[in-house]
């Protein structure tokens, strides 16, 4: 029962996928049922993986039963818990919601489809230990996004998605380019064989360009600056609960965590490599706060501020100091479940009132009472006010900047957690206070299901805090920072546990 | 050299995704910079005069290209094909609705 239940993460939602595709269109109800027992059983298996890899430490499976440099090895540590739980509780909570959410769309079956797809492609670059197969599961994932954006089939979403899908398939071919040279060079694909080899070898200028490459290819996945064009286009495109997955884990998924899986565990952090991840994450923060400052549109708004965040995280991890990678999981962590909220806040808001244009909304805390508190604790939470989960990890991340001496960036952050809450007042005062418009006397709140998720979500955020108690925060958050602090023992930790 | 006439592919192809204005260009942009890259990684494994490993009995293991490149870029000819039906199913669509192919036309979303 240790190692048979990681492929399970990639198996159920594929075989869900694949049920739901071929009798979702007949049984009526099939498609609600099977896709939330399928999250709900990925949610309980990311929660046991944890008590497993806290038991048992590495846990590797081989697949078809090959010894890892030659086969494909699907590896379980600490870090992988941590991401699957992260990305398994968002989906969880998004499926519930889109029970009444997706009424709205025709043929609700593909949509299950397509989310489930997505789904089995981001747990899957999280548990895959083998470059190739990352690069697979990022692929399925990419894929099922691309056609999830243009869901609604109008001409924003056919423009946005066309957008999305040019950009990221370049950066696909660029992180493919670097595999091949990477394997050039190493001759394996297997992340910890890879590892093992460029210790042996030592560094050589051919590890700087695949470097370079790496970060074009995940940076763009992840949005970070110079490469987010897309996603202020892609993500207020799509319906409500894939905004919500989309920036809430898909860009961590197959961005962040790719990132750093690759740079800590397997290439191995160089100063320069660090200071670039955090001059990246600092423009990001920046110029994302900026605009999003600016938009009318209030999905827009949340994409942009999705870009900033991004760049808090990035900068955490950049740092390579315990603290920084700590306080840099917690906020990704964080942002996956506020953002999430407040996408889905922005979703009720759609359902209820049919716009998303700031201007013409006002009062609708009176109408809407559930959507207007979980959205204003998500707001408070991501613009740092204590005692919610935004603050603790944005105040990690300034102590861990400046801890490692990096006060320029410690001060900007500072700087960009007070832009951040000016936006979101911004968000408050014009959606949910003052005046009820004319236009609004008619809307209702959202149906059960629907609030229900956001319930829930909004009282992860003012929790979240707690995970920062020693006793949670040993098992959860310092042993998924210990799997990256590690570098490149990666390696004899994962043949170590083969045997 | 052999590389070097890959890398002018794969720079065709990312010209033609930034220059062209037709959104069928851009696609075959798209398929050009990808077979680029597909065929950059076979070249690696590729070894001149190599023969096909094959493994039996009394076969003596020298000059074999290496296989696994190959097997490799099958499964991404395969995701291409993915992306490209995709892209031209979205294109066609967009077609529906803006009646041009011609991507400054298509604009409905701002910065």
């Amino acid at each position: 029962m240790k190692h048979e239940l990681i492929p399970l993460f990639v198996a159920i939602p594929l075989g869900s996928a694949f049920l739901i595709s071929l009798l979702g269109k007949r049984l009526k109800g099939l498609a609600d049922t099977l896709s939330n027992l399928a999250t709900f059983s990925l949610l309980f298996l990311s929660f046991l993986s944890i008590t497993l890899v806290k038991r048992l430490g590495v846990v590797v499976y081989k697949v078809g039963g090959w010894i890892p440099p030659i086969g494909i090895c699907m590896v379980l540590d600490s870090l992988t818990s941590f991401m699957l739980i992260t990305v398994n509780l968002v989906a969880f909570l998004v499926t519930v919601y889109s029970i009444s959410y997706m009424e709205r769309y025709t043929s609700k079956w593909k949509f299950y489809t397509l989310f489930l797809l997505m789904l089995a492609g981001m747990d899957g670059v999280i548990v895959t230990g083998d470059l190739f197969n990352l690069f697979v599961f990022l692929e399925i994932a990419s894929i099922a996004s691309y056609a999830l954006v243009a869901f609604g089939v109008e001409h924003e979403e056919l423009e946005a998605s066309f957008k999305y899908t040019v950009m990221g398939s370049v950066a696909s071919s660029f992180i493919l380019i670097g595999i091949a040279l990477l394997y050039s060079y190493t001759s394996s694909l297997n992340m910890a064989d890879i590892s093992r080899v460029l210790t042996e070898k030592g560094n050589s200028r051919i590890l700087s360009f695949v470097s370079g490459l790496f970060i074009m290819g995940f940076g763009l996945k992840a949005a970070l600056v110079p490469f987010h064009a897309w996603l202020p286009d892609a993500h207020p495109s799509a319906p409500a609960p894939i905004s919500a997955m989309l920036s809430g884990v898909l860009i961590k998924a197959l961005g962040v965590y790719a990132l750093m899986r690759i740079f800590f565990n397997v290439l191995g952090i160089s100063s320069i490599l660090s200071y670039m991840l955090m001059s990246l994450g600092v423009i990001s923060m920046v110029l994302g706060g900026l605009l999003a400052l600016g938009q009318e549109d209030i999905k827009r708004l949340f994409a942009y501020s999705s870009i900033s965040q991004i760049g808090f995280v990035v900068l955490g991890i950049g740092m390579g100091t315990t603290l920084g990678i700590l306080a840099g999981l917690f906020h990704l962590f964080n942002h996956a479940t506020f953002k999430s909220l407040l996408f889905l806040n922005s979703g009720s808001i759609e359902y209820a009132t049919g716009t998303r244009d700031l201007r013409k909304m006002g009062g609708l805390t009176a109408k809407m009472p559930v959507t207007g508190y979980s959205s204003l604790i998500g707001s408070m939470s991501i613009s740092g006010i204590p005692p919610l989960s935004g603050f603790w990890s944005k105040l990690l991340i300034i102590l861990a900047a400046i801890e490692a001496k990096h006060f320029i960036f410690a001060s900007i952050a500072v700087l960009v957690s007070i832009l951040t809450l000016a936006y979101y007042l911004k968000v408050q005062r014009l959606a949910f206070f003052g005046e009820l418009k004319d236009s609004l006397r008619g809307i209702k709140e959202v149906p059960l299901t629907m609030k229900l998720s956001m319930i829930a979500l909004s009282i992860i955020c003012i929790f979240g805090g707690l995970l920062l108690v020693p006793g949670i925060q040993k098992n959860f958050l310092s042993s998924a920072t210990q799997a990256l602090m590690n570098g490149n023992n990666y390696a004899q930790i994962i043949f170590g546990s083969i045997k | 050299m052999i590389y070097l006439m890959c890398f002018s592919l794969f720079s065709i192809g990312i010209y033609c995704i930034l220059v062209k204005r037709n959104l069928i260009k851009i696609i075959i942009g798209l398929g050009i910079a990808e077979y680029a890259v597909n065929l950059f990684f076979i070249l690696l494994g590729y070894r001149l005069r190599g023969r096909a490993p094959i493994l039996a009995q009394d076969q003596v293991v020298e000059n074999m290209v290496d296989p696994l490149p190959q097997a490799l870029i099958l499964t991404a000819i395969v995701i291409g094909l993915a992306v490209t039906v995709l892209v031209v199913a979205i294109a066609l669509r967009i077609y529906e609705k803006y009646g041009t192919f011609d991507i400054t036309k298509v604009k409905k979303l701002r910065g």
